[in-house]
């Protein structure tokens, strides 16, 4: 028995290491990728700081100016480990009927892909992550956590924010079973999810009623909430347990939905 | 090892009406009542034309696809319902589709399916040591798979598959886009794993002549209904194809026609050669010779076998054995003639 948790966690573990050594293996599309994520902070800096300047200092939707620069370098890092523009392979995989080795294999297929992700976004943490937040800290006014327990905590939400983003874009990616092709609804998906996470601007800028009701979705917790645990916005708690609500429900729905797409649809392709 | 009764599988698709916006809903038959049981050991070639139903029984022996109905069993287990534990004890390569990653090395790949499959770390090494030496991989197993060549690939997929020495290996369209040498070693192979280690081969394919050199045995679908199945030497028989006889005569002679069992005549440079096509089963080459001879100097024979296409042509054209589906395949005139 435990032998048999031993090989699981070791297998898993391997192809988390295998999606780490995937993505290491592009060495300049990721130094090209983190240049990208600091031009663009630089000009969601710029824009942002106009809103401050615009009404003469204060704060906006209860975050003060180093707040919310401190927010901006903090989501370019954020974003590859996210990834909401990206994760297509899956549906590619459906499309094209290269599903069926997944398929085959002694494995649970929603796991690997988890794992596989995780792999992925722990190269991304050291390699996107880093970047950003660094420059950020080192040129701008920074917003320092005021105990050391938070930057733990931010990781760790971090991670649930890549859960829970990759539990959304599994469930969607699996629709290409039945849609035969997935890649529109994967790109309103990706147009719409980045805004409602608080990417653009923080959801504190939002309406009161607009914040109650995306509390009722998974996107704050793709990337406002691990944010928000660092900058010390809100109970650290709630959002974490938000967090581990989402990841549960969307990857119990995507285990059914792979289920059910293996019993009733066409895998395609001879 | 494998024991399907009554196997089917329909999906259901909807396609334009020829009306704007209307769309009728249809039920395909993928696989219809197919039956038939292969042994520990054997090797068989599971053939048909493209849309047979040829993958579509393999996705259900490794379980990816739930059947409509019907009853299958893959080494003692229901596939679909123990698919992990069946995907431990089989190995499937698809032959368009790869089971390496892409972007890492072969050898890590290889390292890889020892965790998913959790094989104890001296008899993967074993395997894939044998599997090195006989495949020929050493000189590309740090190459990251996206540059190995396809034929380099095939032999890796083949590998992949087989690191687990698993009870019964399947493969679909494994030779497809290999040239000649590449499919004649990975063949040399899997009919020695076949022979020596005893593993039961599944493979669909269109290149007849992996049949031929590799299995003992042929199961021939059409339409998702079995059509033939048995040793390829017996389906010749059975679907009453001519044998050859082609004599070199010694001088120019009139074609030797009235000679018992022969249904055709052909002759080539004046009558100096002619071909007979006599039905085994009325005849046999040697009493040929002789009738030949009585009647004219030999100076060459030789024996020509049907080929395995105008066996499966000729499957094809007779349609299946139960009369409820009569044979509606158009095949070319030439294998409609009567025998």
């Amino acid at each position: 028995m435990l032998t048999d948790v031993r090989a699981l966690i070791g297998c898993y573990l391997r192809i988390a290491l295998a999606g780490f050594h995937r993505y290491a293996t592009y060495r300049q599309a990721t130094v090209a990728g983190a240049a990208t994520n600091i031009v663009f902070g630089l000009i969601r800096v710029g824009i942002l700081a106009a809103v401050y300047t615009a009404q003469g200092g204060g704060s906006v939707g209860g975050y003060d100016l180093t707040t919310t620069v401190t927010y901006v370098w903090l989501g370019q890092g954020l974003l590859s480990i996210v990834e909401f523009w990206g994760g297509t392979e899956l549906t590619n995989r459906i499309r094209t009927g290269a599903v069926v080795v997944d398929l085959s294999r002694p494995w649970n297929p929603q796991a690997a892909l988890l794992a596989e992700d995780t792999g992925r976004a722990g190269f991304a943490a050291l390699a996107r992550l880093v970047p950003p937040v660094l420059f950020g800290m080192v040129v701008f006014p920074f917003r320092w956590p005021d105990n050391p327990w938070v930057p733990v905590l931010f990781l760790v939400s971090a991670l649930l924010a890549m859960v829970v983003s990759f539990g959304a874009r599994f469930l969607l990616s699996l629709t290409a079973f039945w849609l035969l092709d997935s890649r529109g609804v994967l790109g309103v998906y990706q147009v719409v999810s980045s805004t409602l996470a608080g990417l653009e601007i923080p959801l504190g800028y939002f309406p009161g009623w607009a914040r109650t009701a995306l509390w009722f979705t998974p996107f704050p917790a793709m990337l406002q909430s691990p944010i928000d645990v660092f900058v010390q916005h809100g109970s650290a708690v709630a959002l974490l347990v938000h967090q581990v609500v989402w990841a549960v429900l969307l990857l119990s729905l995507g285990q059914l939905l792979l289920r059910s797409a293996v019993r009733k649809v066409v895998v395609q392709g001879g | 090892m494998i024991e399907a009764t009554e196997l089917s599988r329909s999906f259901r698709v909807t396609r334009k009406s020829g009306r704007r916006l209307r769309r009728i809903r249809e039920e395909v038959v993928a696989v219809r009542s197919v039956s038939f049981t292969v042994e520990a050991g054997e090797a068989v070639g599971y053939i048909g034309p493209n849309g047979a139903g040829k993958s579509t029984t393999i996705k259900m022996l490794t379980g990816i696809l739930v059947p409509t109905s019907g009853r299958v069993r893959v080494c003692g287990l229901d596939p679909s319902r123990q698919r992990i534990d069946l995907a431990r004890r089989i190995g499937v390569v698809f032959g368009q589709r790869s089971q390496l990653w892409w972007d890492l090395p072969l050898a890590e790949s290889f390292q890889l399916l020892r965790h998913i499959y959790r094989t104890p770390p001296s008899d993967h090494a074993e395997r894939l040591e044998e599997c090195t030496e006989l495949l020929g991989l050493k000189g590309f197993l740090t190459t990251p798979v996206r540059q190995l060549s396809l034929g380099q690939r095939m032999r890796g997929e083949v590998t992949a598959a087989l690191l687990h020495a698993p009870e019964l290996l399947v493969l679909d369209e494994p030779t497809i886009g290999l040239d000649l040498e590449s499919k004649q070693r990975l063949r040399e192979f899997l009919a020695e794993l076949n022979t020596r280690r005893r593993t039961t081969l599944v493979l669909t394919t269109h290149a007849l002549d992996d049949i031929e050199r590799l299995c003992r045995r042929m199961l021939v679908i059409d339409r998702g209904r079995v059509l033939a199945d048995g040793p390829l030497e017996r389906l010749r028989v059975e679907v009453g194809l001519e044998r050859t006889l082609v004599v070199d005569l010694e001088r120019p002679t009139a074609p030797l026609r009235g000679l018992a069992g022969v249904v055709e005549v052909r002759t080539e440079t004046d009558g100096r050669r002619q071909r007979l096509s006599f039905q085994a089963d009325r005849t046999t080459a040697a009493a040929l010779i002789t009738a030949v001879a009585r009647q004219a100097p030999i100076h060459d024979v030789s024996v020509v076998e049907p080929e395995i296409d105008d066996v499966v042509r000729r499957l094809y054209a007779r349609g299946p054995t139960t009369a409820e589906h009569p044979g509606r395949f158009d095949a070319p005139n030439d294998v409609l003639r009567a025998p």
